[in-house]
């Protein structure tokens, strides 16, 4: 039982993260209709921008707290000139080309993406010092102690912090609802004077943004990384938004928890070695049998 | 003249809303049944429950032959055509672009070409029995073509025929099939006049030459009323009136569905 | 030009280089290296400025060039040319790549280092075209390709190390199993939508990949499978001992040993099996099978409606590469006579589908062109692996921005009416 919890609270760690990334497909699935193959190596760029902002900022000796605050605000802004870039750069021009143009094009620019970073940094993980140390413990007369470490207080809160924010930006202001029109109908959209284009670059500029936070807590939760972290992320964050429902922005939060439940349930109790296999089968096995997910809306084929 | 098709108390429902309700009517061989109504009175909705793209909430679709008559409520999806023999043409058209006329043709007729090739083992291996059959194949897109005045352009995309062009070549390539009951939407949306005319021409000679029904769905009333044997009207859903072209034409309730009544 | 313009797009690579000062900045100019216990950065400032000032100078060329056409020129024509010379001469481009592909060994300059890069190159080809049934042909975006050529490699290597029956008997065994995997794969994904499809093929490539590290007990997990029997030319070995009983293939024919005998040989293996799976591809698509796989690629609705099996149809395209690709994976194990998960990792897929789509979809040249170019060209940098990846991935991306249908895309029907006209 006492273990059960554990995995529990390591579960909804790890979704929160997935949950984040989870976010950025999901919203550009829905309003341009492609997988943003990308996204998880926008991704890792902002696990990296985070790592190395820790770096310079432990050496100045500032408070943990302005450091976090500083370089959250550092890996969103360099993160979201990424996302912007990869979006004008590969996915506008193909607007209107064959089906599988971006997709393939997304590919091209993951590999791009992930060659350069191995090229600009190494291909050696990178280790850090861990900077939240400590954490609560519970059950302690039982035998196996449950630890909840303020590390991952600071990640769950700070993801409902952000889903806060998000979800007011999406329901309630005029982006959110630029957004929202585009979805449903872009041609429409532009001929009532709404800019489509910044709307999408927008879109990309959030979702790289929450990618970044996700990459941050990533480098603080692991305390380690790579050039290569993003693929695997990327793949099942994009799990975790099929299965919430893609084009569901709830539904990418609550599928990202799910996975990263799925994930730490199968290491802790089923093989540690197949856990990426549980991701894997997982993503098969619903996109088969259950493709509008959780709260995706069905998808009626036009005839 | 026989009954073709018989569809009994058809309803379609799209979660709260009724697309089809509790609709009947009947086709019969060798004629054009029309339907018509206002936009978003079914009618595509019917053509996507025949042809097997949605399966209808409720109701019953036959298909008579001889004697015997077949449900298509049981065929979905590919089977309607290869089994059911009920062919379409889409309001918005469905060609293969990118490959030459003689090929969309010759797609048309894949199951047939198919068995011929033993599942391409005979025609990896070349023989004379495939080739023959290929042959047979290419004279019939051939004779097609001639009736459509196409032959001229039968190796060249079709994606680049004209508009008129390409609607003509996907009636003629779901003759292919050798169908029995042909359904055609909107065929004639976006033909000038004359275009207008030559597909009138073309549906009159395959109602008589090919004894093939012909379900229309059709918002041009001089293609309508020039050929149609029996038109269906429908609105909201329901058949508001069933008869000739010419009761139709002077019917109160088709004309009240169609501008409105004042009140 | 105005003067105004000018202004203009020289305000405009200026916002392109702060961009790019962004990017790079953190990313290049800030490098971070272990030094003991922690990291520590580097600066490397000189090449951020370069960078950025290659993007502003890039950028104003771009601007100053639209100003008086609205493409971007340079490429699009290159192209078009290109596309328009190949056309005219494919086949007398066919006839001579194959019969210098024939003496190839021969020539005065080739060495060991050559058919060495020569047969990767082949290998890469039969691939590329194997996955161009599916991919090309059939239109799915096959992701997990990859697969197929390690389940190929694998059972090829562990029917060859367990019974120890000839390469003959193994190739083929191992191209069904291929194929059996690709059905079972394939039944219940095909029905997927395209993007959907290339995820879960992707999905699958990865979980073969992760059940081949980790089930020690076939596959020897990371360690590989190693001692897979070399091929012998009809029965004669190419070795310089031969066992007791046993002739080997220079004493057969009485020639002074050599290596390069068995290089030359599996030279000759790859490039007959490339060349069978060429003729396949170009028979089969002349056939209804092909013609159909074409249609689905095109519209499958359409298809539908003319009673064409879609979910059939398209497994036979899948199937079939995975066949070849099944192959290609055992010319791969007894070339190797070592293989291990490492070899099929989801960055062969994607060089793979990078070829594909580089070449043209569905163009048989197109994937020669691009496999020489991508696999030949690179592998004379070998030192710059990762900026040849780089390339790879900016390539896919720029093709697909301003060539979106490959270098070759010229389609020739597959049956005429008229004949040809030329």
């Amino acid at each position: 039982m006492e273990y059960f919890i554990q995995q529990l609270v390591n579960g909804i760690t790890l979704g929160s993260i997935y949950g984040l990334i989870a976010i950025g497909y999901t919203m550009v699935y829905g309003i341009i209709g492609m997988i943003n193959f990308a996204h998880g190596d926008i991704f890792m760029i902002g696990a990296f921008v985070a790592l190395i902002s820790f770096i310079i900022f432990g050496l100045t000796g500032v408070a943990l707290p302005i450091i976090l605050l500083l370089v959250l605000l550092i890996a969103m802004l360099f993160t979201a000139c990424y996302g912007w870039t990869v979006e004008k750069l590969a996915y506008k021009p193909l607007r209107g080309s064959f089906r599988l143009a971006p997709l393939i094009s997304a590919l091209g620019m993951s590999i791009v993406l992930q060659n350069y970073v191995q090229v600009a940094q190494g291909a050696r993980v990178k280790p850090m010092q861990p900077l939240i140390s400590g954490g609560l413990e519970f059950f302690k007369n039982s035998e196996f102690i449950v630890t909840v470490s303020y590390l991952q207080i600071f990640i769950v809160i700070l993801t409902i912090i952000l889903m806060g924010i998000f979800t007011y930006l999406i329901t309630k202001t005029d982006l959110g609802r630029a957004q929202r029109a585009c979805e449903q109908d872009r041609t429409m959209t532009a001929l009532l004077g709404i800019n489509v284009d910044r709307t999408i670059s927008i879109t990309f500029i959030i979702g790289s943004s929450l990618a970044s936070v996700a990459g941050m807590m990533f480098v603080l939760y692991y305390g380690v990384i790579d050039f290569y972290i993003g693929f695997l992320a990327g793949i099942k964050a994009f799990t975790a938004a099929v299965l919430g429902g893609i084009g569901s922005l709830p539904g990418a939060m609550l599928g990202g928890l799910l996975i990263g439940l799925i994930e730490t349930m199968w290491s802790g109790y089923v093989s540690i070695e197949y856990k990426d296999v549980a991701a894997f089968s997982v993503l098969i096995i619903v996109l088969i049998f259950f493709p509008t997910g959780f709260l995706g809306k069905p998808d009626i084929e036009k005839v | 003249m026989s009954n073709l098709l018989s569809v009994e108390n058809l309803t379609m429902k799209f979660g709260g809303l009724t697309a089809i309700d509790d609709l009947s009517f009947d086709a019969k061989n060798n004629q054009i049944t029309s339907i018509i109504g206002p936009n978003g009175a079914g009618k595509t909705t019917v053509f996507n429950c025949l042809t097997g793209f949605y399966k209808p909430t409720n109701g019953q679709m036959f298909l008579h032959k001889e004697e015997s008559k077949i449900s298509l409520r049981k065929y979905t999806d590919f089977k309607i055509a290869y089994v059911a023999k009920v062919a379409r043409t889409f309001q918005n058209i469905r060609l293969f672009p990118a490959m030459s006329v003689l090929e969309n043709l010759l797609v048309a007729q894949h199951n047939k070409l198919m068995v011929a090739s033993g599942y391409s083992l005979y025609g990896l291996l070349n023989l004379k029995t495939y080739r023959d059959k290929e042959q047979l194949a290419v004279d019939k897109a051939k004779y097609w073509l001639d009736i459509i005045g196409l032959t001229h352009r039968a190796d060249d995309n079709a994606g680049d025929l004209p508009y008129g062009d390409q609607r003509k070549l996907e009636i003629v390539r779901a003759m292919c099939i050798e169908p029995r009951l042909l359904c055609l939407d909107e065929p004639a949306a976006g033909l000038n006049p004359r275009e207008s005319a030559e597909l009138n021409k073309l549906l009159k000679f395959i109602k008589t030459e090919k004894q093939t029904g012909i379900l229309l769905i059709e918002h041009d009333m001089s293609v309508v009323m020039g050929i149609s044997d029996h038109v269906v009207v429908l609105n909201y859903g329901k058949k508001i009136f069933e008869g000739t072209a010419d009761q139709t034409k002077n019917s109160k309730e088709v004309i009240e569905a169609y501008l409105g009544v004042d009140e | 030009m105005e003067k105004k313009d000018i202004i203009q797009s020289f305000k405009d690579s200026l916002f392109t280089g702060f961009i790019a000062l962004a990017l790079f900045g953190p990313i290049v100019g800030l490098r971070t290296a272990s030094k003991g216990e922690g990291l520590f950065i580097t600066p490397q400032w000189g090449v951020v400025f370069l960078l950025v000032g290659l993007c502003i100078l890039g950028r104003f060329l771009i601007n100053l060039n639209s100003a008086r056409t609205t493409e971007f020129t340079i490429f699009s024509k290159l192209a078009s040319k290109f596309s328009a010379i190949t056309e005219d001469k494919a086949k007398h481009f066919a006839i001579t790549a194959i019969l210098f592909a024939v003496v190839f060994p021969f020539l005065p300059f080739t060495d060991r280092y050559f058919m060495d890069v020569a047969i990767m190159i082949l290998t890469y080809i039969m691939l590329g075209w194997g996955l161009n049934i599916v991919v090309g042909l059939a239109g799915l975006l096959d992701l997990g390709y990859v697969a197929f050529y390690a389940v190929g490699a694998y059972s090829y290597a562990l029917i060859a190390t367990t019974f120890g029956w000839s390469f003959w008997i193994c190739l083929p065994l191992a191209g069904l199993f291929a194929a059996f995997f690709g059905i079972l794969l394939g039944f219940p994904v095909l029905r997927l939508r395209g993007d959907y499809l290339a995820i879960v093929t992707l999905g699958f490539g990865e979980i073969i990949r992760i059940i081949l590290i980790n089930w020690y007990e076939v596959t020897n997990g990371p360690d590989g499978i190693t001692g897979i029997p070399r091929p012998s030319f009809f029965g004669l070995p190419f070795k310089r001992s031969p066992d007791e009983g046993e002739t080997s293939f220079h004493l057969f024919f009485n020639l002074e040993y050599s290596t390069m005998h068995r290089i030359i040989f599996l030279y000759y293996l790859i490039l007959v099996l490339a060349l069978i799976t060429n003729y396949f591809t170009l028979k089969i698509r002349k056939l209804p099978v092909g013609r159909a796989w074409e249609a689905l690629r095109e519209d499958e609705i359409a298809c539908k409606s003319l009673g064409v099996n879609p979910t059939n149809t398209k497994l036979t395209a899948f199937a079939i590469g995975a066949m070849f690709g099944g192959f290609a994976g055992s010319f791969f194990a007894t070339r190797q006579a070592f293989i291990s998960p490492e070899s099929f990792t989801f960055i062969e897929s994607a060089i793979i589908v990078a070829i594909v789509v580089l070449g043209g979809m569905g163009s048989q040249t197109g994937v020669v062109l691009a496999s020489i170019f991508l696999i030949g060209i690179t592998e004379m940098f070998r030192d710059l692996e990762q900026y040849r990846m780089i390339a790879f991935g900016g390539a896919m991306v720029l093709i697909m921005v301003f060539k979106p249908k490959g270098i070759l895309a010229n389609r020739k029907p597959t049956i005429l009416m008229h004949g040809d006209k030329k």
